[in-house]
């Protein structure tokens, strides 16, 4: 287990006022942390507090460098238009090259986590017509194509009904302990955090405590 | 037809220009920036004869202006520029400010009202050269920020948190996109080109899925348009910019009902 990022001390603010106060905790690679807490207590705030500050402040550390980040934000608006295929909208992920054309390598990556991700099937899909659920699975495999070393879910389950999601969070599950990355998740469903959570972040007070879940539970 | 030069000019250029237009059109379209580009071609008109009343060349003022304006929407962010509010109150300012600044020039007013409605038939060789060295640059630097550019032109979202060079890459973009306008519509025009930046790279959307497939149908369907249109116009002796406007409506809507009857 490799340390990933440290918080130490951080306060979170929202333009002049202060959501969080003091918040101290780590991450450790290949575990799945959970933020969660009410609407409005600056969950997703603290996550672009923390980004924003990647190598700028004293209370955030990052282990890792910026492009290893995956961060799969909570809304994106794809319209029923959109004309992008699946697997092309996954390839977006690719930043670290400058070629301007997909190379061998990283057309097999793209479909190694196809494979993973179960899309195979929709690869020729244009984005706009994936429903839903699968449009969460299409931004997950983009976010993974890269290889990060940390991988942010912000409400990715929100919309999305009960068996969608535990396939969804199995899914991340498995590729968690299969790479070796870390994973904060921020999320609503107290289901999902008791069944893959190992931490738990709760935000409540403008205070973050950091507790084990599998401890609470055993 | 061919034998006359300004003819071949014509068609010369419609083919640049449609390199041009399913190059950027397909980025424009999926920035959602249609809007801007049409208030590009506004601000460009006021850059115009901003020139004219200095009495430097139109061309001068006209890029001054649309960079200008590139810099301040690429480093405020694209969400104001797509407001609507601030759509309008952009066009009609800089329309306003046009108007002002051709009153006080006076005399030579006609060059800058031509770059609303330009001519596509009155082009010279001088603009060719221009028109293929632009193509030529744009090619090039859209090739060095490729994968950047659509990254963050296909998923903002995304980008605006796991890429770091947005704002750099929005200004290069939109700087692109002024330099296309203001050279483009002094040639034909900144409706025509306003209509050849968009609607083609919005009808290839519903038959092509990926980048390079978009490109190459938004570059044939303003290819189809402008010959076709030139043709048309000098068969019949009516303006061109009607034919191109409606060969390019035609073929959204022939996209629109594919998309609607023909794909589940």
């Amino acid at each position: 287990m490799k340390k990933i990022l440290k918080v130490s001390n951080l306060d979170v603010k929202l333009k002049e006022r202060t959501l969080i106060e003091r918040l101290s905790f780590d991450i450790n690679s290949g575990t799945l942390t959970c933020i969660t807490g009410e609407n409005g207590v600056g969950k997703t705030t603290m996550i672009k507090t923390i980004l924003k500050n990647f190598k700028k402040d004293n209370h955030v550390k990052f282990y890792i460098k910026r492009n290893q980040v995956q961060y799969v934000p909570q809304l994106r608006n794809i319209d029923d238009d959109y004309p992008l295929m699946v697997k092309d909208f996954i390839g977006l992920g690719l930043q670290k090259s400058l070629l301007p054309w997909i190379s061998k390598k990283e057309k097999n990556a793209i479909n190694n986590v196809m494979k993973e991700t179960n899309l195979l099937h929709l690869a020729k899909t244009p984005l706009g017509k994936a429903s839903g659920g699968e449009q969460q699975r299409v931004f997950l495999a983009q976010a993974l194509v890269s290889n990060p070393k940390l991988l942010i879910l912000d409400e990715s389950t929100a919309s999305m009904d009960k068996d969608a999601k535990v396939e969804l969070l199995r899914l991340v599950k498995n590729i968690t302990v299969k790479t070796d990355t870390a994973v904060i998740f921020i999320t609503h469903d107290p289901l999902l955090v008791q069944k893959f959570g190992d931490y738990d972040l709760e935000i409540k007070n403008k205070q973050g405590t950091l507790k084990s879940v599998k401890g609470v539970n055993n | 037809m061919l034998s006359y030069p300004f003819m071949q000019y014509a068609f010369i250029a419609s083919f640049f220009i449609s390199v041009l237009c399913g190059l950027m059109g397909v980025f424009v379209v999926a920035r959602k920036t249609a809007f801007f580009t049409h208030t590009l071609s506004e601000i460009s008109f006021s850059g115009a004869s901003f020139g004219v009343f200095l009495g430097t060349s139109p061309i001068l003022g006209m890029l001054i202006f649309t960079i200008l304006s590139s810099f301040m929407v690429g480093s405020v962010g694209s969400r104001l520029s797509r407001r609507e509010s601030s759509i309008s109150v952009f066009s009609v300012f800089f329309i306003g400010l046009g108007v002002l600044f051709l009153a006080l020039a006076d005399g030579q007013s006609s060059y800058a009202t031509n770059i609303l409605f330009g001519s596509i038939v009155g082009i010279s060789f001088s603009n060719i050269v221009v028109l293929v060295s632009l193509s030529i640059a744009i090619l090039v630097i859209t090739t060095l920020i490729y994968r950047k550019l659509k990254y963050n032109s296909f998923d903002s979202v995304g980008a605006s948190f796991n890429s770091r060079s947005n704002t750099i890459v929005s200004i290069i973009f939109l700087v692109l996109l002024a330099c296309t306008v203001s050279v483009t519509a002094q040639i034909v025009g900144s409706l025509l080109i306003f209509a050849l930046l968009t609607i083609p790279a919005s009808s290839a959307k519903y038959f092509a899925h990926t980048i390079a497939g978009m490109t190459l149908l938004s570059f044939t369907f303003s290819l189809i348009g402008t010959w076709v249109g030139l043709y048309l116009s000098y068969i019949t002796n009516l303006p061109v910019s009607f034919f191109i406007a409606a060969i390019e409506t035609l073929i959204y809507l022939i996209a629109v009902i594919w998309d609607k009857f023909f794909v589940n």
